[in-house]
């Protein structure tokens, strides 16, 4: 029998339903069911396990208490192991972390969860990238890629993973922004990590509604051999966070930092996880430099999240002609309207890096997006 | 009786849809699997006693050595058998131009005339042989060569080739000829080893410049659908060694900006490729030449309404400028005031790129097809393809959720849609809801090329082929579909229900597993 973690956020979505653009925090929660809010996780949670529905002989589901999961999972029909006991209380999000945590303990093969960035968030703290997950999206805020495109979809998903298809899995970017700055019209969302998604054609984002997913490894691989092959001597490369970066390093057989910045001179490393301050001063011995950059999925910032090390005053030095951008076809498909954003923290460098930018995208390939 | 608005409406979009269309089904076995041992459509005579008594075995005339010795594994079926298995077959995957209408899209579907099939059937035509004496065949040359002047009438070009056989072959035999041409200025691939297109053209535009050797630079669209001048000028460099793009694209926007784009390409070097693939938006209204391109190929399988059905055969032929025609591919036809004839000896051509001269069947359908139209036809072809688009559009604009992808007001033969408010709303993809609309007996509308760029892509394009009455009915169809979709889910999500094959999982279409090539694979899956 085969175990799977399922996780409903039932809170998650709460203050969209009246515009509270977001549900993070207890004070939130209550000012929605004030509103009159209503709980719409618990039915598209429902949706996806529906999926299930045929393997309920095949898998085992071990759920939290009641509406965290146990009465969806019952109200599909099946029966499955409940981790501890009723909560006389609301639930939240120090709940989902321990069940998560749980769950690995018990040897689940994956996670299906109900909820929106926060979750996600939750989700990684607990299990960071030890086995996959499948994200229903249920939230307000849904900034992170992790999320298949609907409810339908992650039960799909999750079925073709379970029902012994050979799925590669893929790394997608877990978002969060900053709900207080956003309930003030400013959206600052930040990168905080990656979860291990089953990797097929048509579930995840950058596909939505259908398509024909290329291997992003391919494409990783056919990156970084481009970006490693043409590396000049004696130049400092800065390589930002992300997957894509990653990659880089790793042809190089360099350590890396995931969610941080590397400094690279003739193929070896000579900082790892700098700050803006340390770039700053390597930056005065006058050595040309430059820096290698990927947009963050399904959003598309290249600076100024994830990577504010990389600061407007780091990226005057280096020169806006020197800043090479990378990203997978895959990712670019995920952008909203196919395009960069920039946020340096200084409008004029902002406005220096707009327009059209050409992005490395395979070994031989490049696109021409534009940053706006 | 006291019918709301709304009721009235559906009843009316009822009475224009064809609720009861059936696609012929049958439980059809293969052809290996019928019959009996022994069994025969046609037994040989026995040589009467005198002939055999002259010849004796007539085996024994053949060569030891190239007998058989185990038979060959052959059907054995009796004749009417086997005539109601094709007719059968045929029910089910054929006729698609004759049963329904709006098959496909983006591929130009438009009907065959049965006259020009009537003209590709004479033995005239079918008992040629390649090989042949050009003496003897100088009555399809002759079609031929003045197929090529069509052609270059309609491109603006002074030289033809009609040897590729299909578009993706016509566009590698031009992006061959880029290559010759920067390789003989002087340009090899250490100096200009870039091609620049656009993510709206048509897949083979990226993939045979990266055969070629050639680095791909693809522009994603501004808002408007199309990239901007400033996109091309960040992409064109000293680098460059040719665009192609397609003008209109899959969007139905023909690029405002194409001479200014053409122009910059060529200061740097450059060559520029016009795909064709999509002439029915401006035949005899615009040319390639005039808009600053070098080069161009068609696809007479889709606008010069050749049939396109069962993949084939296709015809891409090729024109191009002056001073390139040295590189098209060998042989030639030529005329010397007498004769027609080929030409063999053509030192710089990129060399041969399929055998002998083309898809002549092709070819001879598309020859009637001009001639049958002549130019004021042709215009006439682009002008109700395009109204007859832009008719389409105003039916289904009406449709909430539908939507037309991209800002750009004007549209001319297609216009990829998205359907992502329904998606949203209902969960059906567009994937799903075509699969739907065939159940009314409609061909199957085109998503989108790869890659989607547009989520939940649909791209009708209703050609000079169709009715008001027919486009109106399929306007009506996709309503009804999109409110399937709010009422009754599950019935799109599992369509098709009306049509030969049912509803296959798409995860299964991709599963190397469950996929038989052959039918000795599809015995071993029985088996499992
Ligand atoms: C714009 C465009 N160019 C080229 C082609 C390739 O033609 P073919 O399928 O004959 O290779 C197509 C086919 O769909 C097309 O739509």
């Amino acid at each position: 029998m085969k175990k799977i973690g399922f996780i409903v956020n039932p809170l998650a979505g709460i203050g969209g339903s009246v515009a509270l653009k977001g549900s993070d925090g207890e004070e939130i929660v209550e000012r929605a069911f004030e509103l009159g809010a209503v709980c719409k996780s618990p039915e598209r949670a429902i949706s996806a396990l529906k999926k299930l529905q045929p393997l309920k002989d095949k898998i085992e589901i071990v759920t939290c208490p009641e509406e965290m999961g146990e009465n969806e999972a019952k109200s599909c029909g099946f029966l499955p192991v409940v981790i501890g006991s009723s909560f006389q209380r609301r639930t939240q999000a120090s709940d989902t972390i321990h069940f998560a945590k749980e769950m690995l303990a018990r040897n689940v093969e994956m996670i299906l969860f109900a909820g929106g960035d926060g979750t996600a968030r939750d989700i990684y703290d607990a299990v960071g990238t030890e086995l996959p997950v499948v994200g229903i999206p249920a939230g307000t805020k849904m900034h992170s890629g992790i999320y298949a495109t609907s409810p339908e979809d992650a039960g799909e998903l999750a079925f073709l993973y379970l029902s012994g298809k050979q799925l590669k899995v893929k790394e997608l970017e877990v978002m969060d922004i900053d709900e207080e700055a956003f309930r003030r019209g400013v959206v600052k969302a930040k990168l905080y990590g990656y979860l291990k998604i089953p990797d097929a054609p048509n579930f995840t984002q950058g596909t939505k509604g259908g398509g024909h997913q290329a291997d992003d490894q391919f494409y990783l691989k056919g990156i970084a051999e481009r970006i490693v092959t043409e590396m000049e001597q004696d130049i400092f490369y800065l390589v930002g966070s992300g997957t894509t970066c990653r990659a880089i390093m790793e042809k190089m057989g360099l350590e890396n930092t995931l969610l941080g910045v590397d400094v690279v001179l003739n193929k070896k490393l000579v900082m790892k996880d700098v700050t803006e301050h340390q770039l700053l001063e390597l930056l005065e011995q006058g050595k040309q430099s430059k820096i290698i950059v990927t947009p963050i999925g399904g959003q598309g910032y290249i600076f100024g999240r994830g990577n504010q090390q990389l600061s407007s005053r780091v990226i005057r030095k280096v020169g806006i002609k020197n800043v090479l951008v990378i990203a997978t076809p895959s990712k670019i498909q995920s952008l909203p309207q196919h395009r960069l954003h920039v946020d340096t923290g200084e409008k004029e460098v902002d406005s220096m890096l707009k327009g059209a930018v050409r992005v490395i995208s395979a070994l031989n390939e490049v696109a021409v997006l534009e940053i706006v | 009786m006291n019918l709301t608005q709304k009721t009235k409406e559906r009843i009316d979009a009822k009475r224009m849809i064809n609720d009861r269309w059936r696609q012929s089904k049958w439980l059809e076995p293969l052809v290996y699997d019928l019959g009996s041992p022994g069994e025969r459509g046609i037994i040989a005579v026995e040589l009467e006693e005198e002939i055999r008594n002259v010849v004796g075995d007539p085996l024994d005339l053949l060569p030891k050595e190239i007998l058989r010795k185990t038979p060959p594994h052959l059907p054995e079926v009796g004749q009417p058998r086997l005539m109601k298995h094709y007719v059968r077959l045929s029910q089910e995957l054929t006729c698609e131009d004759n049963t329904t209408m709006f098959p496909l899209g983006t591929c130009t579907m438009k009907y065959n005339p049965k006259s020009h099939e009537r003209i590709a059937e004479t033995p005239r035509f079918t008992e040629l042989h390649p090989r042949q004496d050009e003496k003897t065949v100088q009555g399809i040359l002759e079609i031929m060569y003045k197929f090529q002047d069509y052609l270059k009438a309609i491109s603006g070009f002074s030289s033809v080739s009609l040897q590729p056989a299909c578009g993706s072959q016509g566009v590698f035999t031009n992006m061959r000829i880029i290559r010759s041409y920067q390789e003989d200025k002087g340009f090899g691939m250490d100096k200009k080893d870039e091609i620049i297109t656009t993510v709206f053209s048509h897949p083979s535009n990226p993939a045979t410049p990266a055969m070629s050797g050639y680095k791909v630079i693809t522009l994603y669209p501004d808002e408007t659908g199309f990239p901007s001048v400033e996109k091309f000028k960040a992409a064109i460099s000293e680098r460059t060694a040719g665009m192609i793009i397609g003008c209109p694209d899959d969007t139905g926007i023909y690029n405002p900006n194409i001479m200014e784009i053409t122009k910059a390409v060529h200061d740097a070097g450059g060559l520029c490729i016009l795909d064709s693939a999509n002439a029915n938006g401006y035949f005899g209204w615009a040319r390639a030449k005039e808009a600053g391109f070098d080069m161009t190929h068609w696809n007479l399988h889709k606008s010069f309404s050749t049939p396109h059905g069962g993949a084939g055969p296709g015809a891409g032929p090729i024109a191009v400028r002056e001073d390139l025609a040295k590189y098209l591919p060998t042989p030639k036809i030529n005329f010397d005031g007498e004769r027609y004839y080929w030409d063999y000896n053509l030192p710089s051509s990129v060399g041969v790129v399929r055998p002998f001269f083309g898809n002549t069947g092709v070819i001879l359908r598309a020859f009637a097809w001009v001639t049958s139209l002549g130019g004021e036809g042709l215009r006439e072809v682009t002008q109700t393809a395009v109204l007859n688009n832009n008719y389409l559009r105003m039916l289904l604009e009406k449709i909430p959720g539908v939507q037309v992808a991209y800002e750009t007001k004007d549209r001319l033969h297609e216009i990829r849609w998205n359907l992502n408010q329904v998606y949203a709303e209902t969960g059906v993809n567009s994937f799903q809801m075509i699969a739907r609309i065939c159940d009314y007996g409609v061909g199957d509308t085109f998503p989108s090329h790869f890659p989607y760029i547009v989520e939940n892509p649909i791209t009708p394009e209703p050609t000079e082929t169709y009715s008001k009455e027919e486009i109106e009915e399929y306007a009506a169809i996709v309503k009804r579909v999109v409110e399937e979709c709010y009422e009754t889910p599950e019935i799109v999500m599992t369509a098709p229900h009306n049509s030969a094959m049912p509803h296959v999982p798409w995860e299964t279409m991709f599963d190397p597993t469950q996929i038989a090539p052959c039918r000795t694979v599809w015995l071993k899956l029985q088996k499992k």
